[in-house]
């Protein structure tokens, strides 16, 4: 129980490809590998203790006003996650900007703390949180891999591929350095994702029925 | 005219050349939820719009006149900084602006309220909202500044948003490879509007 709590949301039930959770800051900070790491970090310490605390007060918490109380506790853990990174990285700070902020709503957190820490103890939850703050990472880093080594030619600063400009043979790619490239990468990860899954491929809405000769179809 | 240039400018930038939704990813979740209809991701737009409207200038008047540095010069205490504070608040208000805006229309506007249903308490957790709120505090705009690009702000999401559901009303007929069905292909059409809203970079007032 404990193992699948924490691996499954990695691949089967990752919460960007298949929960639609927390795309917002997932697309924004993966331009480059160290603000992505930061990025991964801090949301999966989040939601790891938002998720334990939130599961030691369930029972005592009326339900009318719980969202309040999760809204209270993510948005303090946020604050003492961004004041160690301005003391500790103050660079990396200042180029993720508000996207630490923004992990108050980031529905991941929000999301598991309702559906997952108001029913079940604090351990489990913890590692729920854990689970999913890997699955938001893994996928985060998978973006950033392709991201930053075409878009600048560098992984964590150093040099993969010499730029032309610099004496290399890589043409870098400016497109990947902007924002549709992070939609097309993520898009095309959710494609291998559900073609090797295909349990998790979507029903059609509609069913468009097959050419009943094959001159029609050409 | 100056004043107005400046305003009109900063309007237009968050519209169309810093637009919330497709610039920054902002909103994405309700974004890529509630857009398969065009009336109901309508309906969401003015929602955001009316909300952003109000929260941004509100977090500007609390975070110039209490938190920010040496804000509080006026109660007797020039030396407290209590901008770390900040996500707490902005959140509080917003929360609270969205409750009350959901009384006000229950009480005064019933058609609108009805037409907006369930989306107006979802838009507290959306990160347009707060992150609209923290740009303005980032880019140190003024309370006339921050109003203009609350209400640009949101005009570009409902726009956004209404195209992507426009495009995704024509997707779901075609026949897609069964791995892109839904989820796949939508952030690849997302990638495709946002693409096109890039070329209006060039613009400057």
């Amino acid at each position: 129980m404990q193992k699948e709590v924490l691996v499954d949301p990695i691949f089967n039930n990752n919460p960007i490809a298949l929960q639609v959770l927390g795309i917002c800051s997932a697309l924004a900070v993966t331009v480059s590998m160290s603000t992505t790491l930061v990025m991964a970090a801090a949301v999966t310490f989040v939601t790891a203790m938002s998720n334990a605390a939130v599961s030691v007060v369930r029972n005592r918490v009326p339900s009318s006003i719980r969202i309040i109380v999760q809204m209270t506790i993510i948005a303090s853990l946020v604050i003492v996650v961004d004041q160690v990174l301005q003391a500790v990285a103050y660079d990396i700070s200042k180029s993720l900007s508000v996207f630490v902020g923004l992990i108050i709503t980031n529905c991941i957190v929000m999301g598991r703390a309702e559906a997952f820490a108001m029913q079940n103890g604090p351990w489990l939850s913890f590692l729920d949180g854990i689970g999913n703050g890997l699955g938001y990472s893994a996928m985060l880093i998978a973006v950033a891999l392709v991201r930053e080594p075409l878009g600048a030619g560098t992984l964590l600063g150093f040099e993969i591929l010499p730029k032309v400009t610099a004496g290399g043979w890589y043409p870098t790619n400016g497109l990947m350095l902007l924002a549709p490239s992070a939609f097309f990468i993520i898009g095309l990860f959710i494609w291998a994702i559900r073609s090797w899954k295909p349990d998790q491929v979507e029903e059609a809405e509609y069913e468009i029925s097959p050419n009943a000769h094959y001159r029609e179809a050409m | 005219m100056v004043e107005f240039e400046h305003l009109l400018g900063i309007f237009v930038k968050s519209v169309f050349v810093e637009n919330m939704a497709l610039a920054f990813f902002l909103g994405m979740c309700t974004f890529i939820a509630i857009s398969k209809k065009i009336s109901t991701a309508f309906g969401l737009g003015v929602a955001v719009v009316v909300v952003l409207a109000i929260t941004v200038p509100v977090n500007n008047l609390i975070y110039t006149y209490l938190l920010k540095d040496g804000a509080l010069a006026w109660a007797g205490l020039p030396d407290v900084d209590l901008s770390f504070l900040g996500f707490l608040s902005y959140i509080g208000v917003i929360a609270a602006i969205v409750q009350i805006l959901e009384m006000f229309l229950d009480r005064f506007v019933p058609v609108l309220y009805n037409a907006l249903g369930v989306f107006l308490p979802l838009i507290t957790v959306n990160c347009a909202i707060m992150g609209a709120s923290l740009w303005m505090v980032e880019r140190d705009y003024d309370f006339a500044e921050s109003t203009v690009f609350g209400l640009g702000a949101g005009v570009g999401w409902a726009l956004a948003i209404t195209a992507l559901a426009g495009v995704r009303e024509k997707l779901k007929y075609s026949d897609v490879p069964e791995g892109l069905r839904g989820l796949g292909l939508t952030f690849i059409s997302v990638g495709l509007i946002s693409l096109c809203f890039m070329s209006f970079g060039g613009i400057d007032i």
